[in-house]
């Protein structure tokens, strides 16, 4: 089974809108959305029914006000400024843990002189399997602030698998988070193929070069794609032979064209459309999937 | 006062606002680029290194000699950043909050703390302002957890009274919470798309949650996309300004010109959000 997996470094590049084309191109897939703070693959491709399930990871630790002496132990133990002090009028102090800042660690209720802390299991988001006109989507809602530490994502992919050796798919098409962080090593650990989608600008150059250098390091099979290239063609053509450089498999370029974004606020997909870009995107995942599946050509 | 702009969709324009604002404030400034991932603020700004500071923290390292094998520590650890093969643990520093626990509960005082380096912070003056310093966290590649990298950016502005601008990350996540935290106000920078909708009420979730002053601006704006403005409007969410889409300002971009240097006209749109950021606590609750 593949695993195709499309990230960026830069924000904004386009991987969610190659992702739902090349789930379209693709009708075979099943789709993971693991751009689990920001999943935006359902916006188009519309589930039809979904199954929903809580997510649960780590803990949070809450302090019991009845036992609590207010010795302010666990302000000291806390490393991550998630205990907070108040007074209240008669001047007392009251200690009381900030959900958003608490990283369950379990230091404050370990060392807390009368064991006034607890520790309970911490529900993070929702993950869904949702079905769609492109075939099944794995895909998560993140609490707001929630300390994702791949293990969402982790997740995401894992039910990805699972459905796709269920359905006999032997392909999974990961849309991935922005930037080169611990969710960003969880979908990526182990993929086919990382197709890295850029854009012709600074910033989208030197955010490459980042999160090449990650899936580098990772050992992975790297291909880049240019999006809405001919915005600076110079640029263009310096990051092509940067991405030859650095041994990309191949080197492949979008077109800018309003009918993506028209199209997605219907709902749509790029490649649903007679746009030109469209013949750009299908080039892409014909090379793409060529890629994919050089070895049984070859046997 | 700290401001921070930040979006649920990363390549809205965050670090392109920052830069504008930087530039229109008529304050000396404090700008933190915590977008540590992929910190893009020194090709928008015309920025001189004034030199960088390692970012490291504290991971467990095991005397083998004291250890006893007891895994207490290995219990412990929320993180599963122990594991236990052999006699003494092995950590896995991916894995590692820095929490402090094993040290602390190893009956054995075995364990003792070694700073890792995970990224750097580095200060840049702006060139032409002398009020203005820059703070660029960048995580090292390869480091998994971002929030020590964004914390030491914060903390090289503690006890300051000059006026903090933040450039934070994409996202809604632990990253952007952190980043956010202590926060006078917030922007939040949209676009006018399905994605940049759904997004953004993401974002707003977020905020509302930690209860910060904030409003929206909308970037590349067109005709016939109007979601995200009478989304705001049904919420009574503040809009501080609409910026149209614009090819010489997007192909200004890609070679590192900001907005300002393209269409120096919107000066005036700019001098307008910044003023009425700085009093969005006074006005607007979350």
């Amino acid at each position: 089974m593949k695993e195709l997996v499309i990230l960026s470094g830069k924000g904004g590049t386009g991987k969610t809108s190659v992702a739902v084309s090349f789930a379209i191109l693709a009708q075979q897939a099943v789709l993971a959305d693991c751009d689990v703070d920001a999943a935006d693959m359902a916006q188009v491709l519309i589930p039809t029914h979904s199954e929903k399930h809580s997510f649960f990871a780590g803990q949070m630790a809450e302090i019991r006000p009845d036992v609590c002496t207010s010795c302010g132990a666990c302000m000291r133990l806390c490393r991550f400024d998630a205990i907070a002090m108040t007074r209240d009028a008669k001047n007392r102090a009251t200690f009381s843990v900030n959900p958003l800042a608490c990283e369950g660690c379990g230091v404050c209720a370990r060392f807390c002189p009368r064991q006034a802390i607890d520790l309970h299991e911490a529900r993070r988001g929702s993950w869904m399997i949702s079905d769609t006109r492109a075939g099944p989507l794995v895909h998560a809602e993140l609490l707001p602030g929630a300390d994702v530490s791949g293990k969402l994502v982790a997740e995401v992919r894992n039910y990805a698998r699972r459905r796709a050796e269920l359905e006999n798919s032997d392909l999974v098409i990961i849309d991935g988070p922005p930037g080169i962080g611990c969710p960003v090593h969880a979908a990526m650990n182990h993929a086919s193929l990382v197709l890295l989608v850029t854009e012709p600008t600074a910033a989208g150059r030197h955010d490459l070069r980042r999160i090449a250098d990650l899936a580098k390091s990772f050992r992975l099979d790297i291909a880049v794609c240019i999006n809405r290239w001919d915005v600076d063609p110079g640029l263009a053509d310096q990051i092509t032979a940067e991405a030859r450089d650095f041994g990309a498999r191949f080197v492949r370029r979008i077109r800018f064209d309003p009918a993506v974004t028209d199209a997605q606020m219907q709902g749509r997909t790029a490649v649903e459309t007679d746009s030109p870009v469209a013949a750009d995107l299908q080039d892409l995942w014909l090379q793409t999937e060529a890629f994919l599946y050089r070895e049984k050509a070859t046997c | 006062m700290r401001i921070a702009v930040a979006s649920g969709k990363g390549g809205t324009g965050k670090t392109s606002m920052v830069a504008a604002l930087t530039v229109v404030a008529q304050t000396p400034l404090h700008v933190l680029d915590c977008d540590v991932e992929a910190p893009n603020s020194h090709l928008l700004l015309p920025l001189i290194s004034q030199g960088t500071e390692d970012v490291r923290v504290p991971m467990p390292e095991f005397d083998p000699d004291l250890c006893g094998g007891c895994g207490q520590c290995v219990q412990f650890c929320a993180s599963h950043a122990l594991v236990q093969l052999g006699r003494v643990p092995l950590l896995l520093p991916e894995l590692c909050h820095s929490c402090g626990g094993c040290v602390r509960l190893c009956p054995h005082q075995a364990i003792r703390e070694m700073p890792h380096h995970v990224g750097v912070v580095e200060t840049l003056a702006f060139s032409g302002r002398s009020d203005v310093t820059v703070f660029q966290g960048r995580l090292d590649v390869g480091v998994a957890m971002v929030s020590p990298v964004i914390r030491a950016v914060k903390h090289q502005v503690d006890g300051s009274d000059r006026t903090v601008l933040i450039d934070s990350p994409p996202g809604t996540a632990c990253a952007t919470a952190t980043t956010l935290n202590g926060a006078d106000a917030v922007l939040l920078v949209a676009e006018e798309s399905r994605f940049g909708l759904h997004d953004l009420t993401l974002a707003v979730a977020l905020v509302r949650q930690m209860h910060l002053p904030f409003a929206v601006l909308i970037n590349r704006t067109a005709t016939g996309r109007r979601k995200v403005r009478h989304w705001c409007r049904r919420q009574n969410i503040p809009v501080l300004a609409e910026i149209p889409e614009d090819k010489a300002v997007a192909q200004g971009y890609a070679r590192g010109r900001m907005i300002l240097d393209v269409l120096p006209e919107m000066w005036p749109v700019f001098a307008g959000v910044w003023q009425k950021l700085l009093h969005l606590p006074e006005t607007v609750m979350a």
